[in-house]
């Protein structure tokens, strides 16, 4: 393991992963040997827990990446994730069932609604700027309500997982789970480029001093823009993961709590650090479910929780555990 | 930094662990119960919850002589998450029978993984049409009624008061088309207007309630149910409509919220399968021993509810408890062999019951309390009307 | 199976069995008001201000919500998520104590009394380490909050909710011009509430804790150069939107349910009311608070007759309300786009 990390670290410098590698790895290892665990423990409701864990982090980690990093507070993130779930509803109910057109239109429209929001409420700063956003995905929230063919408020039952022509066969929820996790590593990977580039340097400085950026020749707002629209394709592929894991869609998936959700988790696990968000929402989850497993009154020990972490932890969890690496 | 890595591996280890399924047992029947057990349409969780159990109570607490669990899931009222609670009690619990489902939207998203379980699933309230017609399952039964039926009972009685024109009033999820239609396939008279208003979130009707009076219909009808029925019937009183336009109701006024209610309720009618005033020897035993137990009166919900305890009993006994023999439980409950507390009734090619409607009212009685009474029966063994799109024959 | 049966209710229910499974519902005429041929203006014109009222009730109960938020926005800087918990709680409390008193004014002035001390000793105990942090330790402070609030209210009173019941008297409607009656408890909201804005507005604009609250809105440092005790100045102000938000849910507790959970989408409509308005005015959350309930109400009135008209019955009926509801959000998005820091920016920030 740690010969492996090793050759990583020469490998992709920056991307293997920051101080934090024992963490990192340990919870890699735990999400890689979930299937293994269900097929063990005959437990196969442990995958489709972990199924949904894995698609959500890979959704808080596009969040990560402009709230974290470009300080652009989304409160519509959400919103993506149902445009990405509705791509592969609609086209399955008009009888297109292909992952091949699914998948990339799912990505495609989550990315054009990206770039409508972001032209429009990057003009605007601070709490203005997390209602606008919230906005916008209300309003495809209500859109999806008043879409009678598609369900409506009551949702839409999808037949089928996407189809890729015998080259992989998501039914196989073993196989699924490993697909949507290495498309969450592929994306922290696209994430942790794009953060150490230029272009990343830039959205970070911005974040602190946009004045001062722009002063020196950088084009901030198309540069914010072209983040805030991979964000929203990334977490539109997401949607499009969970429409296949649940087979449902509905508006509630892009219901504002929901946005709210993905919020906590990525500030839980430690904005602006690559793998904060996949911590944050493995703790998160995995909090929520044991708890309601063992007690009604859930909310009384995840609240407090949660009030302690803002005060107490900046930089969430993966913040602590930087804090005590040597 | 190793032991801090430790404690997070040890603490969310702990964590799956905790979150993983109970130990199997052997031989009992395992029965996945997916209500509303949060929010104001927990009393009508609750209500199905204890005469569930009381159902059990009277079985001796074995269904076919086998000891029972019962896991009870709360789904919010909504869809999505009572799929995922679906889901985990199949995947995860493995149960032998799924009974319950408030809501048709909740029920209908629910239906996937049902079907391609096999699981045996027990509807004991939810009504959607797509339930009846084409999504209609072998494994699958209700005990409750196909949505259209109760409104189709109601505009009958509406046609018989010499109603001519009506404004009809509900909330748009999968239950408050299927009634509006319902209405409609027997009201003789003119729809002049219709609201279908959000749902579970909307409970303000005042816009809803001014259209109403300014279309001066003879009668409103009206299908709010649990909680959302409280409002509706107070907000229609405090309109001053009350007085003014009569208002015909299904499932808006039931026991649970009578007791709230009270002489707001009185005089407003609605039609139901079951009236706790029912006379038949299972009815008054299952009513007595619920005010015993409970120290209320029973819903609709309720003794529909307590039905399922009885037809699962008569499925497990029929196969000598192989509760893998699917098939054999299938025909048995077909033949809906149990004494129901709304009087006998057969089960339809699609599963749903063949039953009488009634027209209830409610009254204050001498005690000061509220109680609802059966006034007359409308309609007699009434098939619902989407039989005949359900494949199986 | 099914042999015979039908033959019974034949007579009575007519057998559609041929019907297609999506059913088209019959076009429904809109309201005899609107009627193109058959109402006159007049009675059009009658249902508009009926409906207005609709709109301004609900508008002046986003009011009494938003002008709490807008002041704990405007002089702590605080996001609040958990301003629509302390709703709740005031809606809780009111039904409790009307219960145990049997009055529902009494009841109502207890519960605005427990909920400021509530929110008082909220503010002490969690709200205080988060003051001069970045907005989203805020998020997620309150919005931890709101969870604790939800299992609280649940454990201690049930998960089945409440009623608040009205005096006989209220259940009643009056007729305020000739033609239009209305219901009589909405219209005390209306007038309540409004005076409920005028004491208000005297209480900032001409005392001297109100001027506090003005220079704290616009100069912090300041404020606390003169000496005065900010750490008060702050619990008392939460203290008072604390006792506004539960104002506002007295008030809507005897036409809504009391229930778990029913802050959190009036809290959103009350963000949106004080982003429209200008964060930290008070003019601007009336404004918009107005403007927002009639767009809503109006919205949910009149969209459904012109959708008749192009399209469906069941598509018009689905879309009406969808249509309604977003509405205020494309309101929100198009003053952002326009004026960024919503019609009343505060002076200095």
């Amino acid at each position: 393991m740690k010969a492996a990390l090793a050759f990583l670290h020469k490998q992709a410098p920056g991307f293997l992963f920051e101080p934090n590698t024992g963490l990192i790895a340990a919870v890699l290892a735990l999400l890689a040997l979930v299937p293994l665990y269900a097929a063990v423990a005959g437990d196969p409701f442990a995958l489709t827990l972990f199924t949904r864990i894995v698609i959500m982090a890979l959704a808080a980690v596009s969040l990560n990446l402009i709230m974290g990093y470009g300080g652009m507070v989304s409160f519509g993130h959400a919103a993506y994730l149902g445009i990405g779930g509705y791509a592969v509803g609609i086209l399955w109910k008009e009888g297109l069932g292909s992952g091949f057109l699914q998948w990339p239109v799912a990505i495609g429209a989550s990315a054009l609604f990206a770039l409508v929001v972001g032209a429009l409420s990057l003009r605007t700063r601070g709490v203005y700027f997390i209602m606008i956003t919230l906005a916008f995905a209300q309003m495809v929230y209500y859109v999806a309500q008043g879409l009678d063919r598609y369900g409506g408020d009551d949702g839409l039952t999808i037949g089928n997982r996407s189809t890729f022509h015998g080259l992989v066969n998501l039914n196989d929820n073993t196989l699924f789970y490993y697909l949507c996790l290495v498309l969450l590593l592929a994306s922290v990977y696209l994430v942790s480029r794009l953060v150490n580039s230029r272009f990343g340097l830039a959205i970070q400085g911005a974040r602190s001093n946009e004045r001062r950026m722009r002063a020196v020749g950088f084009p901030t707002f198309r540069y914010k823009l072209v983040s805030f629209v991979i964000a929203g394709a990334l977490c539109g592929l997401a949607g499009a993961l969970l429409a296949n894991q649940t087979n449902f869609i509905s508006p509630a998936l892009m219901f504002w709590t929901r946005s709210g959700d993905l919020m906590v988790m990525v500030i839980l696990g430690g904005l602006g650090s690559l793998f904060g968000p996949v911590i944050g929402t493995v703790t998160y989850l995995l909090l929520e479910e044991a708890l309601s497993r063992v007690t009604e009154y859930s909310g009384l020990i995840i609240g407090p929780a949660l009030l302690l972490v803002a005060i107490y932890l900046r930089g969430g969890i993966e913040g602590v555990f930087r804090k005590a690496a040597p | 930094m190793q032991r801090t890595i430790r404690l997070w591996l040890l603490a969310t280890t702990t964590l799956a662990l905790v979150a993983g399924p109970a130990l199997a047992q052997q031989k009992t029947v395992k029965i996945g119960f997916v209500s509303t057990f949060s929010g104001p349409a927990a009393a009508i969780g609750n209500d199905m919850r204890n005469s569930f159990e009381l159902g059990l109570d009277h079985l001796g607490r074995k269904l076919g002589g086998l000891p029972v669990q019962v896991i009870y899931e709360d789904d919010q009222i909504k869809p999505d998450v009572g799929v995922q609670k679906t889901k985990e009690l199949i995947e995860s619990d493995h149960v032998d029978f799924v009974v319950g489902y408030i809501w048709s939207n909740v029920m209908v998203a629910s239906l996937k993984p049902l079907i391609d379980s096999k699981t045996m699933t027990i509807v004991t309230n939810a009504g959607a049409s797509e339930l009846a017609g084409p999504m209609c399952s072998p494994y699958v039964f209700s005990t409750s009624w196909q949505n259209d039926q109760t409104p189709a009972a109601i505009g009958t009685y509406m046609n018989q008061k010499g109603v001519k024109t009506a404004f009809l009033m509900g909330p748009n999820y999968i239950a408050g088309r299927d009634m509006l239609h319902g209405l409609q396939s027997t009201f003789k008279g003119k729809i002049v207007g219709q609201d279908l208003t959000p749902w579970p979130n909307q409970l303000d009707f005042s816009a809803e309630l001014t259209e109403a009076r300014a279309a001066k219909p003879d009668a409103i009808f009206a299908f709010y149910p649990g909680g959302a029925g409280i409002q509706f019937v107070t907000q229609y009183a405090q309109s001053g409509l009350k007085g003014q336009i009569p208002l015909y109701t299904a499932f808006t006024i039931d026991d649970l919220s009578l007791p709230r209610l009270k002489d707001l309720a009185v005089g407003v009618p609605g039609a139901q399968n079951w009236v706790n005033d029912l006379p038949n020897a299972t009815n008054r035993k299952f009513v007595a021993d619920y005010h015993a137990k409970y120290h209320s009166s029973p819903s609709f919900y309720g003794a529909d509810t307590y039905d399922a305890a009885a037809l699962i009993n008569s499925a497990v006994t029929a196969v000598h408890g192989d509760l893998s023999n699917k098939e054999g439980m299938r025909k048995a409950m077909e033949r809906a062999d149990f004494k129901s507390v709304r009087g006998n009734f057969k089960y339809g090619n699609n599963h749903i019951p063949i039953q009488n409607f009634y027209l209830q009212d409610a009254r204050k009685n001498t005690d000061g309390s509220y109680s609802l009474h059966t006034v007359s029966l409308i309609v007699a063994n009434d098939q619902d009307k989407f039989h005949s799109q359900c494949p199986m024959k | 199976m099914r042999a015979g049966v039908g033959g019974s209710t034949s007579d009575i229910l007519p057998q559609q069995t041929d019907e297609q499974f999506l059913r088209p519902i019959p076009y429904p005429s809109p309201p005899r008001a609107l009627r193109a041929g058959g109402g006159k203006s007049s009675a059009v014109m009658l249902y508009f201000i009926e409906q207005s009222l609709n709109g301004v009730q609900l508008g002046m109960l986003l009011f009494l919500l938003a002008a709490g938020l807008t002041l704990i926005f405007g002089i702590m800087d605080l996001v609040n998520l958990a301003h629509g918990s302390l709703y709740m709680l005031g809606a809780y409390f009111a039904a409790t104590f009307a219960a145990a008193t049997g009055s529902f004014v009494l009841g109502a002035a207890l519960a605005l009394i427990a909920t400021a001390v509530s929110g008082m000793a909220l503010e002490v105990i969690a709200i205080r380490p988060l003051y001069g942090r970045p907005h989203l330790d805020h998020v997620l402070g309150t919005f931890g909050l709101i969870l604790f609030f939800n299992e609280l209210v649940r454990l201690v009173w049930g998960p089945a909710g409440m009623t608040l019941s009205l005096p006989s008297e209220m259940l009643t409607a009056v007729q305020i011009i000739p033609g239009v009656y209305y219901p009589l408890y909405r219209l005390v909201i209306i007038l309540v509430t409004l005076a409920v804005a005028a004491l208000l507005y005297i209480l900032v604009m001409h005392t001297r804790l109100g001027m506090l609250i003005r220079a704290g809105a616009s100069n912090r440092e300041m404020v606390g150069a003169l000496g005065v005790n900010i750490k008060l100045l702050y619990t008392l102000v939460f203290g008072l939107g604390a006792a506004l938000a539960a104002f506002a849910g007295v008030m809507q507790a005897p036409i809504l349910a009391v229930q778990i959970g029913m802050g959190e989408n009036i809290l959103i409509l009350a963000l949106v009311v004080i982003v429209i308005g200008g964060i930290g005015s008070i003019r601007g959350a009336f404004v918009a608070a107005l403007i927002v309930g009639l767009i809503d109400t109006l919205g949910r009135a009149f969209l459904p007759p012109l959708l008749h008209a192009v399209l469906s019955t069941t598509a018009a009926l689905t879309l009406a309300p969808a249509l309604s509801s977003m509405s205020i959000y494309m309101l929100m998005a198009a003053i952002l786009v326009v004026r960024p820091e919503g019609l009343f920016p505060a002076a200095s920030r």
